[in-house]
């Protein structure tokens, strides 16, 4: 009887996992059917003004490249102050908030940036975006300094002290690069959810059909454009979305590989 | 002639109440080998640390009475204890060096390693960091081994050789004081004897205390001996005194093996 | 140099703090006029963006008068404000024509009632589909799969989890919906809908911390179990999900608060209608999708009001993580 018992569960969790692989194989098969055969490479070339996505990706990078000169500096600075530097109370305190603002609804994030920069600003901004993507960057990029920077050994900071390094020497020349692989692969991942996010879009920097660099007015967004296009009755608009979709989830999907390849090879 | 001395100095650790180390008096003879040994938890690694002050990395220690070393220069003793600036706490390390159980290369080349403390002394010119480097490697028994890969990481190093790398990098600063704490029980027999040699030879230009809880390496190699015991310092001698002949009997229950 | 680099990290660690304050301050002054005007009422209402009349005492009192007033005469109140003309038609403050039937003003309340349902509800379902389905995939990748096909397994998942939120929402929409609609009948753009496919977006998440949450158990004390003749099912009852249980309720609760905000995908397959549902299948909406479709057109008091949604959603998941992390804290001593 246990042992029937124990056959059932096994069973079922196999089942489970199938579920799960089936869920991410229907959904890319969908993407792949979908969005090749809307796909064509004159999409690279021109803007949605004209059918194409060109602005929308070059758009959406942008946006997130911005986000990231923001975010990884501030993150991992404050991640470096909650290991390294800090002690009891304060440290653990920035470091519960910030795991608080990595679940924070993206979409309040988006509200926020809108009060705090849109509104002033008399408009939506390509900054007001970037900015809001940042803030969703930094606890992502926080928890993962915080976490790598763990695991390298007490024995070696000590061992840096021991011959007369001061503490920042210490983590820079030697802790950061222990913690190294670990820290660049969480970065990476950040970077890879912030470039797939809508929600803090929508309102802040909004999307554009045209080619712009101009970050002071509505900047152009693969996501957003995505939405936008998908909520259009026009079966040409709909097709276009899937194709953009296709294109997100392939940059996402290179990035994120991207990042566990750098670890899996320096193990 | 004594390099360091310890008087009265007392340990707490930060949220115990009770001290770990109590009232130690103690001397490092120069150019000698001291070891401090006792069973688990009687402080001979606490004393150790106090005296390049690592503890301090960790606050809320307590202690009271002096640590003193010698100051080569002017001749005079001066307390470690005294010292809060950043850079005196430099220049404490960079006098006494540590070395510790586990070997700790760091994720740089072999050249980059032992030139580390070389270059945070401020060291620049090139040719004087080789001669430096080649040196301590040649003084750590490495060099031969090393020489033809000195820009390759000094992870790929065994675990014996990244413990003489380590001794390198800590001799390449040519301090006064080295602390070796446990630095062969991470180890195998043969590197060990091999870090017990090089730590014999290099007496010669420093004076060494050494942590062990391997009674037969400090009778192999050590010329002076403190027994501790729950914090306090039991036995003080000449290393053969200890072993042949100890006053307290409680020395000589451990030295037996009754017990720790 | 030294001293540089530490107030610098200081001061970065102090700028989480001050954001998150940030948040909830701007939150609350946007949201005030709306918080003014409704109260804590707001979470009971399910009225949103309707009109409803408002009887003011001085229209009353000027109706009044203007009945009982002779024809062409023209009526004015204390102030010599004419508040009825020569026709008697009667004037409102504003001078403007008020016909017989409409003698009263009008002005548009907002209540929060339905997204707040439909948020927590399709968290809900999403929770209820999710966790037995992680909870498997999590076994099934830390005890069962020999090493290979775990890590290949996992890392799947993981992709799973990588894919863009509003990927979901396409998909679910064109392809998913569909299928739920003809198993359960009823709309294709639904409450089910949208807490299904956002179970199957948390799912991964669950998936990957129970597994390491689920490593973590020494394996001296799995072996001992083995030892004693116990087979996989009742190691991993009796052992090991009780030593991993902080881990795999903390996952939950986490899973729980990137649900209650998920935006995308649910505006995508909820139906996008300010009405509670009164089966699973009925269309409705989540705050963020309130949130997401009409900040845009919104102004004045009708966008405080989303304001007001945002703050609430803030606070719960605010709440809810909190709740999270003190579990952990209390649990893990």
């Amino acid at each position: 009887m246990r042992l029937l018992v124990n056959k059932i569960f096994l069973a079922l969790s196999i089942f489970s996992a199938l579920i799960g692989l089936a869920f991410l194989g229907w959904i890319l098969a969908t993407l792949f059917l979908k969005g090749l055969s809307s796909f064509h490479f004159s999409l690279f070339l021109n803007d949605l003004v004209d059918g194409g996505l060109r602005n929308l990706i070059v758009g959406q990078m942008i946006l997130a490249g911005i986000a990231s000169l923001i975010g990884i500096p501030l993150g991992m600075t404050a991640g470096i102050y909650i290991q390294e530097y800090g002690q009891g109370k304060y440290a653990s305190l920035i470091r519960d908030l910030s795991d608080i603002m990595m679940s924070a609804p993206s979409i309040v994030i988006g509200a926020f940036v809108y009060a705090l920069m849109v509104v002033p600003m008399g408009g939506t901004s390509g900054w007001a975006g970037a900015v809001a993507l940042a803030i969703m960057m930094i606890p992502v990029v926080i928890n993962t300094t915080d976490s790598m920077l763990s695991l390298v050994p007490r024995e070696l900071r000590e061992a840096g002290i021991a011959l007369g390094a001061s503490k920042y020497k210490v983590i820079i020349d030697i802790v950061i690069k222990a913690a190294k692989v670990g820290i660049m692969t969480g970065i990476l991942l950040a970077f890879a959810r912030i470039i797939g996010e809508t929600a803090p879009l929508l309102f802040t920097s909004e999307t554009s059909n045209y080619f712009s660099l101009n970050l002071n007015d509505s900047f152009p967004s693969l996501t957003v454009s995505i939405y936008d296009l998908a909520n259009e009755p026009e079966e040409s608009s709909r097709d276009l979305a899937w194709a953009a979709s296709f294109i997100l989830t392939v940059m996402v999907l290179i990035i994120n590989l991207t990042g566990r390849f750098i670890t899996r090879n320096k193990k | 002639m004594s390099v360091m001395n310890i008087k009265k100095f007392s340990f707490t650790y930060p949220g115990v109440d009770h001290p770990s180390l109590k009232s130690i008096t103690l001397p490092i003879e120069k150019n000698k080998i001291t070891a401090l040994i006792g069973p688990s938890g009687c402080g001979k690694s606490t004393l150790l640390r106090s005296m390049n002050r690592i503890h301090d990395l960790y606050p809320g220690n307590k202690y009271d009475g002096k640590i003193e070393l010698l100051n080569e220069e002017t001749g005079k003793f001066e307390n470690i204890l005294e010292i809060k600036k950043e850079n005196e706490f430099i220049k404490l390390r960079q006098k006494v060096g540590m070395i510790f159980q586990k070997p700790t290369p760091f994720p740089m080349s072999i050249f980059d390693n032992v030139a580390y403390g070389l270059r945070i002394a401020g060291i620049k010119n090139k040719t004087e960091l080789k001669d430096r480097v080649e040196t301590a490697l040649k003084g750590s028994a490495l060099w031969k081994e090393v020489h033809d890969r000195l820009d390759k990481s000094a992870m790929g190093l065994s675990g014996g050789q990244q413990q003489r790398l380590c001794i390198a990098r800590a001799v390449a600063v040519k301090p006064e004081v080295l602390l070796f704490d446990e630095p062969t029980s991470a180890l195998d027999p043969i590197s060990t004897g091999a870090i017990e040699e090089l730590i014999v030879e290099l007496k010669n230009d420093v004076s060494i205390a050494i942590v062990t809880h391997n009674m037969q390496q400090a009778s192999r190699i050590s010329d002076y001996t403190a027994f501790m015991y729950l914090g306090d310092l039991i036995e003080y001698d000449k290393t053969e005194n200890i072993f042949l002949n100890p006053k307290e009997k409680q020395t000589e229950d451990y030295i037996t093996g009754r017990f720790g | 140099m030294e001293k540089i680099f530490q107030k610098l990290s200081l001061a970065s660690a102090t700028l989480v703090f001050v954001l998150l304050i940030g948040i909830f301050l701007t939150l609350y002054s946007a949201a005030k006029p709306a918080i003014n005007e409704f109260g804590l009422g707001f979470i009971t209402n399910p009225d949103w963006n309707k009109e409803v009349v408002v009887e003011t005492p001085q229209d009353t009192a000027n109706s009044a008068e203007a009945m009982n007033a002779a024809d062409d005469d023209t009526i004015t109140d204390e102030d010599d404000v004419m508040i009825a003309d020569e026709d008697d038609e009667i004037l409102d403050e504003d001078e403007m024509l008020l016909d017989d039937e409409d003698d009263t003003a009008t002005k548009t309340i907002y209540g929060g009632l339905v997204p707040i349902v439909g948020t927590l509800l399709t968290t809900l379902i999403a929770l209820a589909f999710a966790l037995p389905i992680a909870m498997g995939i999590a076994v099934f990748l830390a005890e069962i799969a020999p090493k290979n096909i775990s890590y290949v397994v996992g890392i799947a998942i993981e992709l799973l989890a990588a894919i863009p939120s509003i990927i979901f929402g396409m998909w679910g929409l064109y392809y998913f919906a569909p299928i739920i609609s003809d198993l359960f009948g009823g709309y294709q753009v639904s409450l089910l809908t949208a807490g299904l496919v956002l179970g199957v977006m948390i799912l991964p998440f669950m998936a990957a911390i129970t597994r390491d949450s689920m490593n973590t158990t020494p394996a001296v004390l799995k072996e001992s179990a083995y030892a004693l003749g116990a087979t996989k099912f009742e190691v991993i009852k009796d052992i090991i999900f009780p030593y991993s249980k902080v881990g795999i309720i903390g996952s939950i609760i986490l899973a729980l608060g990137r649900a209650l905000g998920e935006t995308m995908a649910v505006a995508f397959l909820i139906g996008s209608v300010f009405v509670l549902p009164h089966k699973i299948t009925d269309p409705t909406i989540s705050i963020p999708v309130a949130m997401a479709n009409n900040f845009g057109e919104a102004s004045g008091l009708g966008e405080s009001a989303l304001f007001y949604l945002a703050l609430i959603l803030f606070v719960i998941s605010f709440a809810v993580i909190s709740l999270a992390k003190f579990y952990f804290l209390k649990k893990a001593k």
